[in-house]
Parts: C-alpha cells; sequence; structure tokens
C-alpha cells in the first residue's frame, strides 16, 4: 500500500515535497509523511489525532497548535540514548526513520490505567496535593514524592550518555530581527537594503510566518510568492544572515539575546562532526521582535478531547501542510478570524459541519451554515471528538457529528520577550488583550501583531517603518495587502463550564480557578502557583489570559485591574545540553598540562587535578601495588639521595620596576625592602582583614627584579591581588606585573645528592657550591651549555634542596637530563603525595593551614609581621580576637601507639573530660604517615599549642568514629634545626 | 552584560571579575581607627540604584576598572580606570 493512500485526511497543494515519501513510526506503528511535514502533520494526515495523556488526569489529548506554544502534543522523539522526552509534535520535522512515543501514558495512549485519575477528578482539584500530601511529614520524602513523581512528570530521560555535540557561538549585529513573518521580512528588506548588519531568526525551518499559512494576496500576488521572493532576495544580502530552526530564547542585558539554533534536530543524526544544537550569544545593537500573536482558546466543557485545535492552527494544516484533521468540521468562534478558517478549509473540499459564532451578528456564508449567537456546550467522543453539542441563539439544543472544531477566541500579541527584563505588558480594551508595555529590553522595539497591529498590512508597514526608525533610513515600499484589522472580542468561557480546560499542559480547569479564589488565592501569582496555571514547559502560551479573565470576573474587576504574570527565559524550552555546549567530562573546565607532563605519563604516573593542572602524584614501578609502597619509597629516596619534582604549576610572578621592594613590602606583611639582589625570602600575604591568603617566596634577581611564586591554587588569584594593590592602592609606583607560570618549567631537585646531580648540568662557569650558592640564594644561569636558567636554593622538603627552571619548551627535555644523569645517585621522580609527606615531616604550612581562617599568630609566624610598616593587613591582624591569650597554634602531633592512625579534620581533646564542642582545643589539618617517624603524623591548631609539648590528648572524629591518643609535639618532625637545607 | 573596559572597549562580562564595592580604593591610614578600618573591610551598602564597584579585565588586559551602574536597570553608567580614580583621590 503507498504511502498516499494511507493518508486519509491529506489534500492538495501545501507546501510539502509529495515527492519524497518519509516512513516514520509513532508508537510502535508504521506510517509515512512528506518532506516538509511535521510529526503533527503527518500524523494527522494519516488519520491520527490522539497524540498523547494530559500529566495530571491522564486525559486523551491531541494537537491544540501547530507551533511552539503547543501544550498537548508532547512526545518522546527517537529512541536509546537520542531519545529525547517532551518534544512538540508540531514543531518536529518529519524525517526518514523518525520514531515517536506518546507520554503519560501506560500501557498504551489508547489505553491508559491512570486515567482512572480523570473519573477521580473530584479530589485532584486545585491544592490537592498541597491539602493531602501533608501528613505525616516524613511520607513526603519516602513514600508521596516518588509516588508523585512516578505517575506524573512529563516524559523519561533515557539514563544514557547524549551521544551528540553541542555547541556555543557568538555574532554581532546591527539589527537582530525576532520572527520571519511579514513585520519580521520588510523590517530585514528595510534594514538589508540600508547596509545594515541584519540578523534574521526564526524558529520555523520556513521564512514567512503566519504567511505561509494564509491564503491571501500580498503585493498583488500569493502570499507564499511574495515570501519566496523576498527571502530570495534578503538571500542575496551578504550583510544579511537568515537563521532558521533558530529560536530566540531570552533577552539579556545590555543588547544580549540567547539563540538556539537546531542544526540537526531535522536529520536521523547529525552529519559527521556537526553538532546536534547551537547555543547563540547574539550581540545586538539594535533587536526588532517581529514574534506575531498566538490565537487564544475558548474555554467550554470537555474543549480538550483529541480534535479540538485552535482555528489558525487548522488553517496551517489546511494551506501549508496540505492536511485536514478530519473529514468534518465545525468552527466555534468569537470573531471574524473563526470564518477565514471554515472559508479554506470549505475551498480544500472538506465538509463544514458549522460555524458557531458567540456574536449575535457574524458574516454569512452561501456554502455552509453559520449559527449566529450560539455556543458549544460540550462535546462527546472517546479518545477523539465526535460530536458537539451547541446551544443556539434561541436556547434550543442542537448536537453536530464533527471529528475536529476549530476555535478562534481572538488574537494574543506574543509578548513573551518584552518581559525578559521585567517589562510589564499594557493592556489593550480595543484588542482585549495585553500588548507590549513598561520599559522593554534596550535596544528592542516591536512591530507587527506582537506590537498589536494584527493586519496584514499594518504588519508589513509597521516591520518596514521600525527598521526605518531604528536607523533614521528609508522603508522599503510596503507591498499591497489586506488592512482591516481582526475585530476581536473578549469572550473567555462559556457560561456554566466546569471541566472545562484553560492550561491543557498542566490540566487546570475553569472549576479550578474558581476554587482557588475561594479558598483565597487572589492575587494573580499566587493563582498562578496554587493551581499551576501556566506553569508548565509552554509557560501558558495559550492558557494564561483565560485564567486572568475569569479571575477578574470573579473578583468583579477589570482585567488590567487583576494584572498579569510575565514571562521568563527561555521562551520554549532549552536542551542541557545546548546549554552545557561542549563543556562536558573532562571538558567541563581547560586541563593544564606542564611541559613534562608526558614524560611523567611515560614513566607510568598517577595523576591528581590540582586546580586546573594535572599533576603526577607519585610514579609506581613494578612490584608496586599500593600507593603507599610508591609515596614511601619516594621520600625515602629522595632523603637518602635525591629526588625531582614538577613543581612548575606553583604560580610565578615576574615583578619589575624601581619601586619593585617598596611594592611587596606592601604586598606581604613580612619586610622585603632589605633582601639583598641574590636571595630569596619566604613571604607570608595577609588579605586586609588580617586572615593569611598566601604564602611563597620571592627572589630579588636584581635591584629592580624580582621572582614571586605562590601557591598552585592561588596563583591566579594572588596575581589578581597584587594588580589590585598596584593599580588602586599605589598607581603612581613604578612596579610592572606579569604572570610567567606558564613561561617555565620548574623543578625541585631535592636530597643530600642534589647539588652533585646539578653539578653535572650546571655549566662550569656557575658555582653552586655551598660557600658560592647558600640556602636562600637565587641566581640566573645556564645550563646544559648555554641555556638560559633560573636557580633557586629553596627547600620545602627540609633536605638540601633547588629549583630550577627552565623556558617551558625545554621542561621535558630538562627532566629527561636530570634522570639520566642522577642514574649514579639513584635519582628518583616524586610526585605531588611524597611531596606533601615530607612538607608534613618538615612542618611548613600549605593550603590545609592557609584555609581562610588561620592568622600569621596560628601560624606561629607572628612575629614575621612587621609593625615598622604599613602592609595589606597588618592593622587588622592586630585586632583583639585575633590575638588572645589561647590562640590556636600550629603544631604536631603522633600517635602514642604507632599504628593509630591520625585523622585530618579530627578535633583534640584534653586527655579526659568531655568529649563535645565546648571542649574543644583544635583540630588536625594535614596528616601523612612519615617513613621517618615510623608512624602517622599531622599537623593541627591547638589552643595555646607552643606551650603544650609533650601534652596527652585525645584526637577524636566522629565522622569516622574513631578516638586515638596523641601527644604533642613541634610541628618539625624532621630536622628541626634546619642543618639540612643548609648543607 | 557587557562592560566598556576603558583599555579594550566594550566587552562580554565573562571577561571581567567582580570583587566589590568601590570604596577599596579608600585605604584608611594605618591608624585610622577602627571605625574606619570596619567601614573599609566589613560594612557594605546594598543599594537599589546607583552603585559604584571594582572590576578586572581579568582575561583581557588585567585594568582595574571602577563601573558605575544602576543595580535596578542594569544600566552601566560610567567605567574608569581604578588607577586614574584613584589617582584622582589624593
Amino acid at each position: 500500500m503507498s504511502g498516499q493512500m494511507t493518508q486519509v485526511n491529506r489534500l492538495d497543494g501545501g507546501q510539502i515535497d509529495r515527492g519524497s515519501s518519509l516512513k516514520f513510526k509513532f508508537d510502535g506503528k508504521s506510517f509515512t509523511g512528506h518532506a516538509g511535514d511535521t510529526l503533527a502533520s503527518a500524523l494527522l494526515a494519516n488519520g491520527v489525532r490522539l497524540m498523547g495523556r494530559s500529566f495530571k488526569y491522564h486525559r486523551p489529548r491531541g494537537p491544540l497548535s501547530a507551533g511552539s506554544e503547543e501544550p498537548n502534543a508532547i512526545v518522546t522523539l527517537r529512541d536509546g540514548a537520542r531519545a529525547e522526552p517532551n518534544t512538540r509534535a508540531t514543531t518536529a520535522e518529519l524525517f526518514e526513520g523518525l520514531t515517536a512515543r506518546s507520554q503519560n501514558c501506560w500501557p498504551s495512549v489508547k489505553f491508559d490505567v491512570m486515567a482512572v485519575n480523570d473519573a477521580a477528578s473530584d479530589f485532584l482539584a486545585a491544592g490537592f496535593y498541597y491539602k493531602t500530601f501533608m501528613w505525616p511529614a516524613s511520607f513526603w520524602e519516602k513514600v508521596y514524592e516518588p509516588i508523585i513523581r512516578r505517575a506524573a512528570g512529563l516524559g523519561a530521560l533515557s539514563m544514557q550518555e547524549d551521544p551528540d555535540q553541542y555547541d556555543k557561538g557568538f555574532r554581532h549585529c546591527d539589527l537582530l530581527i525576532i520572527g520571519a513573518g511579514p513585520s519580521g521580512l520588510m523590517a530585514a528588506l528595510t534594514a538589508g537594503r540600508a547596509g545594515k548588519d541584519v540578523i534574521l531568526a526564526d524558529e520555523d525551518f520556513a521564512l514567512g510566518g503566519r504567511l505561509l499559512s494564509e491564503n491571501m494576496a500580498v503585493g498583488g500576488k500569493a502570499a507564499l510568492d511574495w515570501t519566496t521572493q523576498t527571502v530570495a532576495e534578503l538571500s542575496s544580502m551578504p550583510n544579511v544572515r537568515l537563521m532558521t530552526r533558530t529560536t530566540v530564547m531570552g533577552a539579556f542585558d545590555h543588547g544580549i539575546y540567547g539563540a538556539v539554533e537546531r542544526v540537526s534536530d531535522h536529520l536521523f543524526e547529525p552529519a559527521a562532526g556537526k553538532p546536534r544544537q547551537i547555543l547563540w550569544r547574539i550581540y545586538a545593537g539594535k533587536t526588532m521582535l517581529c514574534a506575531g500573536a498566538i490565537e487564544r482558546p475558548i474555554a467550554f466543557e470537555n474543549n480538550d478531547r483529541p480534535g479540538i485545535m485552535l482555528a489558525s492552527a487548522m488553517r496551517s494544516y489546511v494551506n501549508r501542510w496540505a492536511v485536514t484533521p478530519a473529514q468534518r468540521v465545525a468552527i466555534f468562534t468569537s470573531c471574524d478570524d473563526g470564518h477565514r478558517t471554515a472559508a479554506d478549509l470549505h475551498a480544500k473540499g472538506v465538509k463544514i459541519a458549522a460555524v458557531i459564532d458567540t456574536r449575535s451578528e457574524t458574516p454569512m456564508s452561501m456554502d455552509y451554515e453559520v449559527l449566529a449567537g450560539a455556543q458549544v456546550i460540550n462535546t462527546k467522543g472517546r479518545l477523539g471528538l465526535a460530536f458537539v453539542e451547541v446551544q443556539q441563539a434561541d436556547g434550543s439544543m442542537r448536537t453536530l457529528e464533527c471529528g475536529a472544531l476549530g476555535v478562534s477566541g481572538g488574537w494574543n500579541p506574543n509578548v513573551h520577550l518584552t518581559c525578559h527584563q521585567r517589562g510589564r505588558p499594557a493592556w489593550n480594551a480595543e484588542l482585549s488583550a495585553f500588548v507590549p508595555g513598561g520599559t522593554l529590553p534596550p535596544g528592542m522595539s516591536v512591530a507587527g501583531a506582537a506590537s498589536g497591529d494584527l493586519s496584514t498590512y499594518g504588519a508589513l508597514h509597521s516591520g518596514a517603518k521600525g527598521a526605518a526608525d531604528a536607523f533614521g533610513i528609508k522603508a522599503a515600499d510596503v507591498p499591497t495587502a489586506a488592512d482591516t484589522p481582526a475585530k476581536q472580542s473578549a469572550f473567555w468561557y462559556v457560561e456554566g463550564c466546569k471541566r472545562a480546560w484553560l492550561d491543557q499542559q498542566n490540566d487546570v480547569t475553569v472549576k479550578d480557578v474558581k476554587l482557588a479564589h475561594q479558598e483565597g488565592f487572589k492575587s494573580v501569582e499566587h493563582l498562578k502557583r496554587y493551581t499551576t496555571l501556566g506553569m508548565a514547559t509552554d509557560q501558558g502560551k495559550t492558557s494564561n489570559m483565560g485564567g486572568l479573565a475569569i479571575m477578574a470576573e470573579i473578583a468583579g474587576k477589570g482585567i488590567p485591574d487583576v494584572g498579569t504574570t510575565i514571562f521568563r527565559p527561555p521562551y520554549t524550552p532549552v536542551s542541557i545540553g545546548a546549554l552545557a555546549g561542549r563543556m562536558r567530562g573532562m571538558e567541563f573546565h581547560p586541563t593544564r598540562l606542564t611541559p613534562s607532563h608526558f614524560w611523567a605519563k611515560e614513566r607510568g604516573a598517577v595523576f591528581v587535578e590540582v586546580g586546573n593542572w594535572l599533576r603526577a602524584q607519585w610514579f609506581p614501578i613494578e612490584g608496586e601495588t599500593h600507593w603507599r609502597q610508591s609515596v614511601d619509597r619516594e621520600v625515602k629516596a629522595t632523603r637518602a639521595s635525591v629526588g625531582v619534582c614538577d613543581c612548575t604549576t606553583l604560580g610565578k610572578i615576574d615583578v619589575q620596576g624601581a619601586d619593585a621592594a617598596t611594592f611587596l613590602n606592601k604586598l606581604y606583611c613580612n619586610p622585603f625592602a632589605k633582601l639583598a639582589v641574590g636571595k630569596v625570602r619566604y613571604g607570608l600575604m595577609l588579605r586586609e582583614d588580617g586572615i593569611a591568603m598566601d604564602d611563597g617566596t620571592a627572589g630579588r634577581l636584581a635591584e629592580d627584579h624580582f621572582v614571586v611564586t605562590t601557591t598552585t591554587a592561588k596563583a591566579g588569584p594572588v596575581y589578581q591581588h597584587m594588580e589590585f594593590v598596584r593599580q588602586c592602592l599605589m598607581p603612581d609606583a613604578d612596579v610592572q606585573l606579569i604572570s610567567t607560570t606558564e613561561a617555565w618549567a620548574q623543578y625541585a631537585v631535592a636530597g643530600p645528592n642534589s647539588r652533585k646531580l646539578l653539578q653535572k648540568i650546571v655549566d662550569p662557569e656557575f658555582d653552586i657550591s655551598n660557600e658560592a650558592f647558600e640556602f636562600m640564594a637565587c641566581a640566573n644561569i645556564t645550563v646544559c651549555g648555554g641555556l638560559r636558567a633560573r636557580l633557586f636554593r629553596i627547600s620545602f622538603s627540609g633536605e638540601m634542596a633547588f629549583e630550577i627552571a627552565v623556558p617551558s619548551r625545554y621542561g621535558d627535555a630538562l627532566m629527561r637530563k636530570l634522570m639520566e644523569e642522577g642514574e649514579e645517585f639513584d635519582v628518583v621522580p616524586y610526585g605531588t603525595e611524597a611531596l606533601g609527606v615530607m612538607r608534613i615531616e618538615k612542618g611548613h604550612a600549605a593550603g590545609n593551614e592557609l584555609n581562610g581562617t588561620t592568622t600569621a599568630n596560628n601560624l606561629g609566624m607572628g612575629r614575621m609581621v612587621s609593625k615598622k610598616k604599613d602592609s595589606i593587613g597588618t592593622v587588622l591582624s592586630e585586632r583583639a580576637g585575633l590575638n588572645e591569650e589561647d590562640a590556636l597554634k600550629l603544631v604536631g602531633v603522633k600517635p602514642l601507639a604507632r599504628e593509630d592512625k591520625i585523622t585530618a579534620g579530627g578535633h583534640l581533646m584534653a586527655a579526659d573530660g568531655p568529649v563535645d564542642a565546648a571542649h574543644d582545643q583544635g583540630y588536625v589539618t594535614s596528616a601523612a604517615y612519615s617513613p621517618e617517624v615510623g608512624s602517622m603524623i599531622g599537623l593541627a591548631f591547638i589552643k595555646s599549642g607552643d606551650a603544650r609539648m609533650g601534652e596527652k590528648m585525645r584526637l577524636v572524629s566522629p565522622v569516622t568514629d574513631s578516638e586515638v591518643e596523641v601527644e604533642v609535639t613541634s610541628a618539625h618532625f624532621v630536622d628541626p634545626e634546619g642543618g639540612r637545607q643548609r648543607a | 552584560m557587557r562592560l566598556k573596559c576603558p583599555v579594550c572597549g566594550e566587552r562580554d562580562r565573562r571577561e571581567f571579575y567582580y570583587v566589590g564595592d568601590a570604596v577599596a580604593l579608600a585605604r584608611p591610614d594605618p591608624d585610622a581607627g577602627e571605625a574606619a578600618w570596619d567601614d573599609y573591610v566589613h560594612n557594605r551598602d546594598n543599594p537599589a540604584g546607583v552603585t559604584r564597584d571594582l572590576w578586572q579585565h581579568e582575561a583581557g588586559c588585567a585594568a582595574w576598572i571602577v563601573v558605575t551602574r544602576n543595580t535596578v536597570s542594569h544600566e552601566i553608567l560610567e567605567t574608569a580606570l581604578a588607577a586614574d580614580v584613584k589617582r584622582a583621590m589624593s
């Protein structure tokens, strides 16, 4: 059987490619459609009206609209990892092999168990959940919520990784036009012909807006021909960028717009190397919102049966997609617009059951029956519309047989994006609708139906004029078109209806709104939250107005007095993938590799993320099965002979200028002015509130040249802070800063044989003997026959140690050279774990101790803070609260029993007495197994710790449920006199 | 959000680092007293309206900038190099 034969509701004409036949599946059943179809138009063509179940009552539903405002026809598109829940069938383009499933139903869309909710609807009205699941409180999380979530919810995730790529991009333009209907096209022509950089974006895959759906003349020709010709002219302009399938989803500060381009959503899968979607950030000088209008439904009893849809949507299906939703159709309208649908359907040979017009004076027709002053008071049909019950002008009842009903209650200007900067729409009594009002996003103007100009000529004209006014240029000539504005009256709902649906996506009825009011939810914001009206993924594009109108009527107020809620970004839902872009997994942030990273990888290093860096944590060798074996070996080998550690990641900031020393004096709490050239000094930076910020070293390479190092984690913030001090506090000082962290590869060479090893590579004219190059010396030198390098004699491990820096591109070669030359000393590379063990053994503070709560006094460096100068943080470091008698002091702890564990984060209590916060004596910041001591050791802050050496205390950790006895010791477990580092 | 860096021109917000009230430029003398230091380090206004704060063009020229803006309308009223502002204060 050919596709055409099964497409029982397909008409002649339309903008579909009848030469193509696309096979697709819906709920497991195969169908065919054509290129140019949406999933909804193809299903309707195949006689399928039922596309899903509603969210709360599981009522059968079909499409209400033919666009992105759709509340009902929400499906899960595609299978497997690409499955995408909550896709609107009305905007999903048909492609060969498309698969879709209906949602909110089990076991099938035709027989849904949860439809029992519908029969129980008396109990499920507004506020039901709030009232029912209040008690007992503990039941909410464990019982009620999981059940509700399973029963409700909109679709389900595949729970698999999205296989597609998403991208982000940036675009700039003089004029961004949102919507390519008649006003948008004329705005683009006007600005484009004047040479402006224009972006014309439309969510649809074809440009033209309503012109694609209307059977009318523009410029003396068919609207579609005029559109095609106009788009062709715009395409030929190099300064105009046409973006189809692109939803401008938000208006942000300062002329920035977010837009999602669905690059590959209309394909079975993205082409190789192409993203699924692109999130554009558009910087627009001016913006014109030409988003048109959205037709509003009328509420009446059982107005949600599949087959009942907006009259304008029906016109789109008939004219654009050549599809009728049924063979026999009725229209229910409160304005002239509904009659146009009847005329268009009739012209295509569809049988019109009747046009039911609420007004007593209506346009009449020779071709079909028009019932003036009549209303639809109920509908019937299982799983779809079969009959409508009409109350005629004289009060008599009549039943009409029809498979579809087009409903028209007038049009609402699409003001969504005008609200994104908190602009509040204004009531227009003539249109009985809200129009853009309040403060619009800067640079935005509104044209066409979106501004309330509801005629075709009005839209064309206001588009051209808007662009002309924005730039002071000549407007493009406006073609002739119908200029009778649609008359619309305020007719929101049929008197006496109860289960008449306002918000079909969240299942909110007229009765719910009345109930909310009765229960005291009288503000429009409260109404919205209590009933969930307008809070579904469609943001109530087709439902908010009806709710407001009913609220106003009950309250005896006018609609403008009740007020309106405003819309927020995004205009339509945006996938998380588009927002994430390429920032997924390891690409969430940049990964920084040191110059010798690949050497370390060859050595089998285990890496750890430190900031954005990958640092070698340890280097396991054959036979080692536990990280502690590797770390202990690295520590022992370094302390016995020599080890090399990559410390490139430490921040390195070059400070130059005549006032460089004065500057550092301001920056560090300890003095720097008198540091000799060729010397390095440890420096502690305080925050202005007296808390320690960071530590490091500063080496003076020349009178006016220092090299400052920072911790790895604080390299960025410290540089920023230094620029702050320079620019904001000392703007006239002669000092310049540059971060050179990436410019130099730097290695710590530590251990008793470190000098011997370095002597093999340092060029012979540089004497690095202890006499010529003592502890805390620094110099510019050359290595390996002329390669420039910097040498610092500093030690973090407590051993005799050097740090040697070479230009980054030589880092890998230097590391290999050190390993090769060090073979005779059994050199080992060591990682951050061994580094950590050795610094804890030596009692050096690091990030765990400089933790944002500690002062120089706590760190045992109180005397370093110079009182003779005004440096950052000195004033507030003297606050009484930071200098109490029993202030925390940095000390060491070790267990009384060798095998006991020291737990970082554990708290210290006196040897006996209660264990509680009131008796807390301090806490352990760092812990490690010390090969030197032969047990675990820790660094700790203890009240008056420096005066409690030898005291026995209890280390308790309720988190790990441990309590061990420890002894307070000096923080310097290794070589407390410092003889080794000076050797 | 866009900010005009006095050196680089109008740039996207994400190139900048925000630090807070421009009062940070008015560092008191060491002997200004507790109240002055409290105001400098801790006490901040939270105005609905015009505010002056410090930003750094972190991913650009590294200039510190005093931005005068309206916290209600998000309008950027003025941007100036912090160094120039500081010089003018003395």
